[in-house]
């Protein structure tokens, strides 16, 4: 008998809301399907199975908030029989939806349309509240507005629902951070003047669904570079580092509601960069409407936060725990550049590393970062 | 089409991007990205919609050109087909 528990998604996360079930009993589960959908303080969540297995029982009902290791559900593992083991403890007080293997119940299942989810969250909404009139009882967008008319929404200025749960989680989260983790920080002007031009060049012979943005370089470049330094990827857990093997470079992505989420790039060191843009782009709209996976959230080894052309020009993160690093870009812009003895104008990015004082010192931190500072004067090679 | 519509399907595109805007508080002849917060991917996303909708081929070298919604209207109005 597997138990298929609640995944912590964070340093943020204590507990989350089932929202839906993806699954009925008697459904095969493979690795890496999407079981649940729960919401967090942050967002909802598309919750994976690690395991293969049949569902046995779905303990958990949705609109229930359950803690962090909670376990949700039973899966018969390959080849077990059901009854064969011992019934799952369940948490009191929560009904069983459980049903017999093969004959799934309509009812138990919870639709939401994706654009009602986004609405409810936006409006700070609980969805398990709100009565659907869509086809199978689904929510729909029209549920949602109808509850939004009639719930007042907080005074003016005061952050209601979603957002004040979002606020709540990053103060955790960074709280934690600046009382745990003895910060240092280094910075380094990396001359953009190669890079742009290969992009240039690159762009004009792409289709536009194509497109590089400069962003993509700058990811690549960090997640080839922490190759060399693997004491800047990893978690800092139980009073030790543990190094990570791949890079699952997480991405500061803010909402248009307010706050950030940072999900991973999975394995970006290893992926072309056209892959890692299509990857970036579809995360970054995932993560505003509201369906990132769960590896994606509780998955990432290190951190960038990347302000774009609109943004300052420079930036120095708040670590989040457990990991023990995060780099950070400001905006891509001309400035005076001294090189072979004269003056000229140069496009230019500031590259911040925040990093763990308990794993790295300053002195590789700014290695680290001139490695990154050399990788982005040679964008061909990137895929090499 | 006439600019009217292709204003339509380019503030609708815009919308589908950043649902908090509203239309009224739009100026026309003012920086987009100033009154709109789009960032670059934003921007690009922008940019493919009206591409997509409008069949309208836009060289990355044009997006200098394209800062104020009256400017995206009129470059679309010309190159539509």
């Amino acid at each position: 008998m597997i138990e298929f528990k609640l995944p912590s998604l964070g340093a943020d996360m204590d507990d989350g809301r089932l929202l839906e079930w993806k699954v009925q009993p008697g459904d095969v589960v493979k690795k890496g399907q999407v079981v649940a959908i729960v919401d967090t303080s942050k967002t909802a969540v598309d919750v994976e199975s690690w395991q293969e297995g049949t569902v046995a029982e779905l303990i958990v009902v949705p609109g229930e908030k359950i803690p962090v290791g909670t376990v949700l559900a039973t899966f018969l593992e390959p080849g077990e029989k059901p009854g064969t083991a011992r019934p799952a403890p369940r948490p009191a007080g929560l009904p069983t939806l459980a049903a017999p293997a093969g004959t799934p119940s309509p009812g138990t299942r919870r639709m939401v349309s994706p654009a009602a989810r986004k609405h409810a969250q936006e409006k700070g909404l609980d969805i398990a509240t709100i009565a659907g009139t869509g086809p199978r009882g689904a929510v729909t967008l029209e549920d949602v507005e109808r509850q939004a008319a009639i719930k007042p929404s907080g005074p003016a200025g005061v952050p209601v629902g979603k957002n004040a749960e979002m606020r709540r989680a990053i103060a955790a989260a960074m709280a934690r951070s600046k009382r745990e983790i003895p910060h240092y920080y280094v910075a380094e002007s990396i001359p953009m003047g190669a890079a742009l031009a290969w992009l240039t060049q690159e762009n004009a012979r792409r289709p536009m669904g194509e497109r590089l943005l400069p962003a993509a370089l700058l990811l690549k470049a960090v997640a080839l570079a922490l190759q060399r330094f693997p004491e800047l990827n990893g978690f800092f857990r139980d009073g030790a580092f543990q190094a990570a093997a791949k890079v699952h470079l997480g991405v500061a992505i803010s909402m248009r509601a307010g706050g950030l989420i940072a999900p991973a790039l999975l394995a970006a060191e290893s992926k072309p960069l056209t892959q890692l843009m299509q990857e970036l782009t579809d995360l970054v709209k995932r993560c505003r409407a509201g369906s990132l996976k769960s590896s994606e959230i509780s998955e990432p080894t290190i951190t960038v936060t990347n302000l774009g052309d609109q943004g300052s020009e420079s930036v120095f993160g708040v670590i989040y725990p457990p990991q023990v690093a995060l780099v950070g870009f400001g905006r891509i812009a001309d400035r005076p550049w001294a090189e072979n003895g004269g003056l000229k104008l140069m496009p230019a990015v500031t590259a911040s590393l925040s990093a763990d004082h308990r794993v790295s010192d300053g002195h590789r931190g700014a290695l680290f970062l001139i490695e990154v500072r050399e990788l982005l004067q040679r964008p061909e090679e990137f895929d090499k | 089409m006439n600019d009217a519509e292709i204003r339509a399907v380019a503030l609708a595109t815009l919308k589908s991007i950043a649902p908090e805007i509203e239309e009224d508080e739009l100026r026309g002849d003012h920086p987009l990205r100033r009154q709109v917060d789009l960032d670059s991917m934003d921007w690009l996303n922008f940019l493919l919609g009206l591409h997509d909708k409008l069949k309208v081929e836009i060289p990355e070298a044009d997006y200098a050109k394209l800062v104020t919604l009256d400017e995206v209207v009129a470059y679309l109005a010309a190159k539509s087909p």
